[in-house]
Parts: structure tokens; sequence; C-alpha cells
């Protein structure tokens, strides 16, 4: 225990809670010099915890450590260039280290914790929603300055948040651990800004789930004013949150780009990349360049609330659709920065599973950076019923539709690899097969809401809801639990429990196609989204109880996953060797790797997926170098 | 060959049960519920070729993945590879440019539909909405009606002219297909034939607060007959309101969207019931109690965060409305009445 208070993460929280209360206490003798109010329901005033949890997450970063070699420079002290790693076993994950397969680690981990927290959310509104009229989330509960109704709206719009943020920082973790094993590299790009991406995220979470305890939020995770302007100061505190996690992802996404375009193994030319790799190079294309809008939109209504600005203010000339403009161009390219590492993972894993090469790797590669392209240009397709232009619904009609091409060729090249393999399923394997299958469920939901005149009918009903949960747990919740299954025995010399994984796999994915074909059906019968209540009339009781009972068996096959992953760790069957029989380099030498992964370098001299073909292997190592020779 | 005649018949017959199977559920020919708008048409059959295309997309990629697990399985000890396929170029260009002209089909299938459901009437009849956190108005400008039931008469195109006084609120009658946000500071159209008699309800499909769920209100559909009696009805009822304040108090509560949280039947709402309010020993939330009179309604109704009733949010989530005087005078006048 006592190492845990001499953490990274544990000063880093208490250097939070300091910095907070100097920013706040700041704005706060300010305002009493200027004769303002200093207190307000949640003892600060808005202003003062808006300031106080920004300087509290810039504090976080400096007291947790990560920025220690950078203020070391900027003041002319020279840091080891070689970092050496000072802790052991579970310490590595609570300290700052510069190796990229800690800092993966660290990633998966915060986001299972917060899979956890969102979906204890979930579970909380799905049992209110079991039958129509509100049995606990009443109207006489009172419960951090939030009555029922507005206790389930903060619930319902922090699961939305919180699950997001866990993604992106899921998605971070597989690429931070794969992306450089798979290149060969022995490091990321730049090592200290790859572990301040990560420190980022966990005051960013932080800010985040504090909402709850400030009055929460009610606008759902898009946070469309004029509702936001209004809300309590928890809003704040979920735009402070999104806006910090949002750095991690664009400084984490530049670090990719460059780690893939500089760092990558002698030989491996664009189209002998393992294609989780282009998958990889995509999603962080996006993520660099699209993130800065969210931040800006939310900064924007932020700034509405602190000085009265009118930017989405209509009594003021501002206009309410502007936000959505600016939200969704970013926030729809980022489900595409959910999918496609997931996909990514699906078309890595599938030949190693069915023994055959990945068919028509070219293809599939360039399909990523083309749902990347067009995906930016589809954002309005949210907005069909939002008031803007009427004729614009046709163009973003198209390009929505578009989409469905080069999504079309990922699912074809699936098949066609599986065809006339020799197909084996393990747990990994069990979870790349249902991923296809729910993706699948999500790509086929989506024509009717692009076109849109049978999207006047679905927009903002369970439908939607049905649809964009089948895309994600297609598009990312199984490929994670996938490449969890598989990197597990890389990352710690041991398997987990097989038995145990296919009780997750078979519990979860029946209930969850229950869930989803639940959510849709009730949504086309007139479920509205965000509703605490529904009207009896409509007939839908028994559905709910159904989803909601589908929803608790999906807990419960997380929890199994839950155990299964902690008790690996230590007692898990040793697996040190290639156990999946990968072609892949990171399989070549034995597991777990060593700090800087390949003991020689290694020189890519075939093709990456050539199974089924004799005498080709994808890499050999380099004989180390002749001494007397210069190491630059 | 064998395996693709085989995946072929039964890629088939997976494509006519999954369309069966929508349509034993009801939802291949259409979108729930009951139909009951001339636009629904077009929308439908938009809906049901899309079925169509998917329960086939559905059938094409689903069993051959089942068809090559069974057939394709590593048995037991076998350590053998798969045979080495790296792609076909022909394949690969044909499954890009084949759906490519899927999605050019219904591009002109989506555009077509959306005309349709857009196709002006010049006669239409307009209304307008007004939507307030959490309620509905409509105002029948014609006639000087304002009521909190939406009444349309049958086979006739309505254009709703609708606009929010709070925050976005979204138009939706599952019945009709259509549904348009309202938005503050401008004025969105809804235009809706309707083709079916029956009581229907729009509910509220933009997330606005914290009664969200609630902000319902009835839809009534009519024969032509019926709708011009209840214009009839409703323009006396207005004319015999505005010659009482209490009648004038009527009109302003509907009219701001009073009566979506303040029952007149003593059932709980999102703020106190005015069913026996005026008079009455009414608990705070600071522990004190108050008499109901003439100030205090008054004081409430310009500034709703003066004093709360205890068991109510704080701060209240009712907006500062403006009146007079003189309204204030009658809307106070109106709950009066209320015993």
């Amino acid at each position: 225990m006592k190492k845990f208070f001499t953490s990274a993460l544990f000063k880093g929280l208490v250097w939070q809670v300091i910095g907070f209360f100097i920013g706040a206490g700041l704005v706060t003798g300010i305002r009493a010099l200027m004769g303002l109010s200093t207190t307000d329901t949640f003892f600060f005033t808005e202003p003062a915890w808006v300031l106080g949890s920004f300087i509290g997450a810039l504090s976080f970063l400096v007291g947790c450590g990560v920025t220690d070699d950078w203020i070391k420079w900027a003041r002319g002290i020279d840091t080891h260039d070689n970092h050496e790693e000072h802790w052991h076993g579970w310490e590595k994950y609570v300290n700052v280290s510069f190796d990229h397969k800690v800092i993966g680690i660290q990633y998966t981990l915060i986001s299972l914790a917060l899979i956890a927290i969102g979906g204890t959310f979930a579970l909380i509104f799905r049992a209110e929603l079991a039958a129509s009229q509100l049995q606990f989330l009443t109207t006489e509960l009172q419960l951090f300055g939030q009555n029922g109704p507005q206790l389930y709206n903060t619930l319902m719009s922090l699961h939305g948040i919180v699950m997001i943020i866990s993604i992106l920082l899921g998605v971070s973790g597989i690429i931070n651990y794969a992306v450089p094993l798979l290149i060969g590299a022995a490091d990321m790009s730049f090592p200290r800004l790859n572990a301040f991406s990560y420190w980022i995220a966990v005051p960013a979470a932080v800010t985040l789930i504090s909402s709850l305890f400030l009055g929460g939020f009610d606008t759902g995770w898009t946070g469309y004013p004029p509702l936001s302007a209004r809300a309590p100061v928890g809003m704040q505190m979920f735009f402070m949150g999104v806006f910090v996690a949002g750095w991690s992802s664009i400084l984490g996404a530049l670090n990719v780009v460059v780690t893939v375009l500089r760092m990558r193994a002698k030989g491996m030319t664009a189209m002998k990349m393992p294609i989780f790799v282009w998958a990889g190079l995509a999603t962080s294309i996006i993520a660099m360049t699209a993130t800065q809008f969210i931040g800006l939109a939310f900064q924007l209504v932020m700034f509405q609330r602190l000085f009265g600005m009118g930017f989405f203010d209509p009594s003021k000339g501002g206009n309410p659709i502007l936000f959505q403009h600016l939200f969704w161009f970013y926030s729809h390219p980022a489900v595409y920065v959910f999918i496609l590492p997931g996909l990514g993972v699906i078309s890595e894993l599938l030949p190693v599973f069915v023994r055959k090469p990945l068919y028509g790797y070219r293809w599939i590669a360039m399909s990523s950076i083309g749902i990347a392209l067009v995906g930016f240009v589809v954002w309005a397709h949210h907005m069909f019923t939002s008031g803007m232009n009427e004729y614009l619904r046709v163009p973003f009609m198209y390009s929505t539709l578009l989409v469905s091409v080069p999504t079309g060729v990922k699912f074809f090249s699936w098949v066609a690899t599986m065809w006339k393999g020799k197909i084996s399923t393990p747990t990994p394997m069990l979870f790349v097969l249902g991923a296809i299958i729910v993706f699948l469920m999500g790509g086929l939901s989506g024509p009717p809401h692009a076109t849109v005149s049978t999207d006047l009918h679905l927009h903002d009903t369970y439908f939607v809801v049905g649809h964009f949960h089948d895309t994600i747990f297609g598009g990312f919740v199984f490929p994670f639990f996938a490449a969890i299954y598989y990197w597990f025995p890389k990352a710690t010399g041991r398997r987990m429990n097989e038995f145990w994984g296919k009780v997750h796999f078979w519990l979860m994915t029946p209930s969850f196609f229950v869930l989803t074909f639940g959510m849709m059906y009730v949504g086309l019968l007139g479920m509205r989204r965000r509703i605490a209540d529904y009207d009896p009339a409509l007939g839908i009781d028994t559905a709910h109880l159904i989803l909601t009972i589908g929803a608790f068996l999906i807990a419960l096959s997380v929890l199994i996953f839950f155990i299964n992953f902690f008790y690996s760790i230590k007692n898990g069957e040793k697996a040190e060797g290639n156990v999946w029989e990968s072609r892949s380099p990171e399989w070549q030498v034995p597991s777990p790797m060593s700090l800087h992964n390949y003991p020689t370098p290694l020189e890519v001299v075939g093709e990456p997926y050539d199974y089924g073909l004799k005498d080709a292997p994808y890499i050999r190592f380099v004989k180390p170098a002749k001494a007397g020779k210069s190491k630059h | 060959m064998q395996h693709f005649v085989i995946v072929g018949i039964l890629v088939i017959v997976t494509t006519v049960l999954t369309y069966l199977g929508l349509d034993v559920a009801g939802l291949a020919k259409q979108q729930h519920p009951v139909a009951a708008s001339a636009q629904s048409a077009s929308i439908d059959q938009l809906w049901h070729w899309e079925m169509i295309v998917i329960s086939f997309l559905f059938a094409l990629i689903v069993v051959p993945m089942l068809y090559s697990l069974i057939a394709f399985r590593q048995k037991k000890g076998e350590m053998k590879d798969g045979e080495h396929m790296e792609g076909n170029t022909t394949l690969e260009i044909a499954w890009t440019v084949i759906p490519l002209f899927i999605v050019v089909i219904f591009s002109y299938l989506g555009g077509w539909s959306l005309g349709e459901v857009n196709r002006v009437d010049p006669q239409a009849l307009v209304i307008n909405v007004r939507g307030a956190q959490f309620a509905w108005t409509f105002e029948y400008p014609e006639y000087g009606i304002v009521s909190d039931e939406l009444h349309l008469p049958v086979d006739r195109q309505v254009v709703l002219k609708m606009t929010s006084a709070d925050v976005l609120h979204s138009f939706w009658v599952p019945e009709f297909r259509l549904k348009q946000d309202v938005v503050p500071g401008r004025i969105t159209d809804y235009r809706v034939t309707p083709s079916l008699i029956g009581d229907y309800k729009v509910r509220c499909a933009e997330l606005c607060g914290t009664s969200h769920a609630y902000m319902e209100n009835a839809v009534i559909v009519s024969t032509q007959a019926d709708y011009d009696a209840w214009i009839v009805e409703q323009t006396e009822i207005a004319k015999q309101l505005a010659q009482t304040p209490e009648g004038q108090g009527r009109i302003l509560a509907v009219r701001n969207g009073c009566l979506g949280c303040h029952s007149l039947d003593g059932t709980p709402g999102t703020g106190p019931t005015w069913f026996n309010l005026f008079g009455k020993q009414e608990n705070l939330n600071d522990g004190s109690t108050i008499l109901v009179d003439e100030a205090y309604l008054a004081e409430s109704i310009l500034n709703p965060n003066a004093k709360i009733v205890a068991g109510f949010t704080s701060p209240s989530v009712m907006p500062a409305f403006v009146f007079t005087d003189e309204e204030i005078a009658n809307i106070i006048a109106y709950i009066k009445t209320l015993k």
C-alpha cells in the first residue's frame, strides 16, 4: 500500500486537488475583490469550478512527474536518453514509464476501468426502464443536487461520454501496444509525449466523472445548446473533461502517425505493413485533424456560460444549429476512430486463425483510408431533422451511402479470407467472428438512416440507439476483447483461461443480439431516445423488461472477463512461445517482450500473411552489427 | 464448385427466410406503428425496398461465413495451413462496383422519396406550434384559437409553423413518420397530410430537460365535419373566455404552456398542481410555510426562483415570464377557480 501512496498516480491526484483549490481560490478571491458573489449551490461559483478544474488537470501532469524531463531540458539539465525501468510488477502501471508497451497496458487498464463505470451507469438507468412509470429514480429522490429524472439524464449522458472516452483510450491502448511491435520499432517516436498523452487522460476522466456530483448535466453526450447553456455546473465539468481528453487523442495520434511513417523496419514498404498498422494510421489521421472541432465547440459553450457570449443564443443573434455542425464535424469521424482499429484487429487476427493469407490485402488497406476520408463529409446526416438547409440533406445522403462501399469491401474480403481455410476457434477468433456479424448488423441497419425520408421517422428513437450499439460493439468492443485475449500472452507470458473466455463469448453475444434487436424494435414503435419514462400505451413494457435482462447478462459476462483477466495475470497457463502460430514479428521472440522489444533489428523479407506457403517468412532478424562499427 | 452451388442455394433460402421473418414481425413492408399520413406511403415504400436488399446482404455475408466455419474447420490434430489465395483483382473490382451501383440506385430512390414527402400544397392549412419545456401549444391563426390539443382534418395538407420558447424540441408523431426539430429564434415547417382518422400523440424527440419524457400532447385527426364543429365550439369558447378575467387567464395559461408542468386536477407534475392551490398553506424547501395568496403567486410567476416549494427542483426549471399586471391578475383569477 505504501508503494501506492508514493506512486505517480497518487501524487498526480493529490496535486490535482491542490491545483483545483489554487485555481478556485484565485477566482473566488478576485470575485470577492470585485464585490461579486463568492459561493453558489456547490460551494464555489461556476467560474471557480472551471478554472479550478483546468489548473487541477495541469497540476496533475506536473505532480505525477511526466513533464520532469521537459522541465529539466528547459532549465538546461541533461537527462538520460536511454530511459531505464525502475519499477516492477503492478508498480509499473501506476508510475510514469516511457515504454510503449507499459503505456499501452496503462491505456487498456484505464479503458477497462471506465467501461466498468460507464457500464454501471447503464445498468442503473436500464433497470429504471424495465417498466413504464418511474420506479426508483422518482421525483422524490434527491441525490447530488438532482431529483430522479435529472439523475437519470445525468447517468444516461455520462454513460455515453464515459464509454466514448473509454473507447478512445482503449483504441490508444491497442495501437500503442501493438503498432511499434508490428513495425519492428523499439518504441514510439516520442516516448515522453506518449507518456504525456496517457497521463493527461487520467485527470480528464476524474474531471468528467466529477460532473455527476455537481448537479450533473441533462443534455446527453451531445451537449446541444441552448439546453447545455442552462444546465447545472456539472455541464462545465463535462466540457472540461472532454476538452482535456481531446489533447490526449490529438497528441497520441500525432505520435502514431510519425512512428508509422518514420520507424518501420528495413524493407517494410507501405504494402508490406501488417494490416492493423494501416488501420492505426487511418484512425490517427482522423483523431489528429478532427478532435479540435469538438474542443472548439465545447469551448464556445463554456465561454457562452462564463462570459455571456451569444454564440449559440438566438436572443443575442447566435445560432444553436451552428453548434451541431461543429460538434458533428468531429463526432461523426470520431465513430470511425472507434471502429477502424477494431476492423484492423479483425483483419489482423483472421488470417492467423484461418491459416490463409488475408484476401485482397491492398483493398482492405485502401478501404480503411477510404472510410476515413469519406467519413469527413457525412457529418450532417446527424442533422436531417435539425432545421438546417433542407436541400443540403440530399448531398449528405449521397456521401453517407457511399461509406457502405469501402465497408462492403472489408466484409467481402473477410468472407473470402475464410473460404477454404483451416479454421480454428479459440477465444480470440470467436470474438473476431462475433465482431464481424455484430458489425454487419450495425452496417445493415445504417442505410435506413442515410436515406433522408426513412430517417425522419427513425431519428432520435431507440432504432438509432440499437444501430449505434451494433456498430460500436462490432467495431470496437468485440475486437477489443479479441485483441486482449490475443495479445495477453505477449504482454504477460501467460494466457487467459480458455473455458471462461468461451463462457464470456457465449453469454455476451446472444444477450447482445437480444438487446440491440429489441432496441431497434421498440424504437420503431415509438420509443424515443433519452427518456426516463415511456407511455404504457405504446405496449413496449415487456420488450423493455427483456432488454434489461439482456443488459444484465452482458454485464455478467464482462464481470467474468474481468475476473479471468486479473486472475490470469499471475495464475494463467504459461505461454511464452508463439501460442497462435502467427507469422507476425512480435510472436517470433519469447513473451513477455523485453524493454526495447527486439534484441536485434529485423528486416522484412516477405509478405505478412503468406500462410500456406512454405519457406516464405515475413521477417528475419539481422545479425548484430560487428564490433568496431559506430552505432549511428 | 460444389461448395459454391451449396452456398448459392443457401444464400437464396436465407434471404427469403430473413425477409419472411421480418414480415412476420411486421417490419418488412412498413415502419411501425400504423401509417396515418399521405407522406408515409413513399417512406414505407422505400423502407420495404431497403428491407429486401438488407435481407439479401445479410444472407450474402452470414451464409458463406457460417458455411466456411463448418466445411473448412480445422480437424483435431490437423496442423496444415489453408489454401494459399492472396486475392483476385476482378473479384475485388466487382464487389466495389456492384455495391456502388446499388448505392446510386438508392441515392435516386432516397431523393425521390424525399421529394414526395416535401410535396407542397399551396392550399395547406396553417397552424402555429409553440414548443416550451414541457408542453406543446397550438394556435389556429384564422380563428384566434389557442389549444393544447392539435385537431386536424383528414386528407388535407397542413403546414405547422413551429418555434420554441426555450431550448430545442422535436415534433414527432410516430404515425405520421415525420419529425422536425423546433428551434428557438427561427420557424421550422412541418408539412403533413393526415390520412387516417384517429387519436395520436405528438412526442418531443429532442432531449429538452427533466420532464422531456412527458412532453406529449394529443393529436386528433377527424373528418372535415368534426373538425369544423370543433373549430366552431372552440371559437365560441374563446369568445366567452375573452370576456372574463379568469377566462383570459386560462387562455394565457394554455398559450404559454403552463399546463405542461402544472396540472389542473391534482396529479403531480414538474411543477406544483394548480388544483386547490389558492388559499392553501404551502411548505417551502427552506422548511418554512407560506399562505398562497395573490402576492405569492405573482412573485412566483415573475421570479420562479424566489420561493421553491418543498420537493421541487432548485433552481427552478420554470422560465421567468414577462406579463403585464393585468395578465397576472387574470392568471391568478383563473387559478382561484380551480377548486
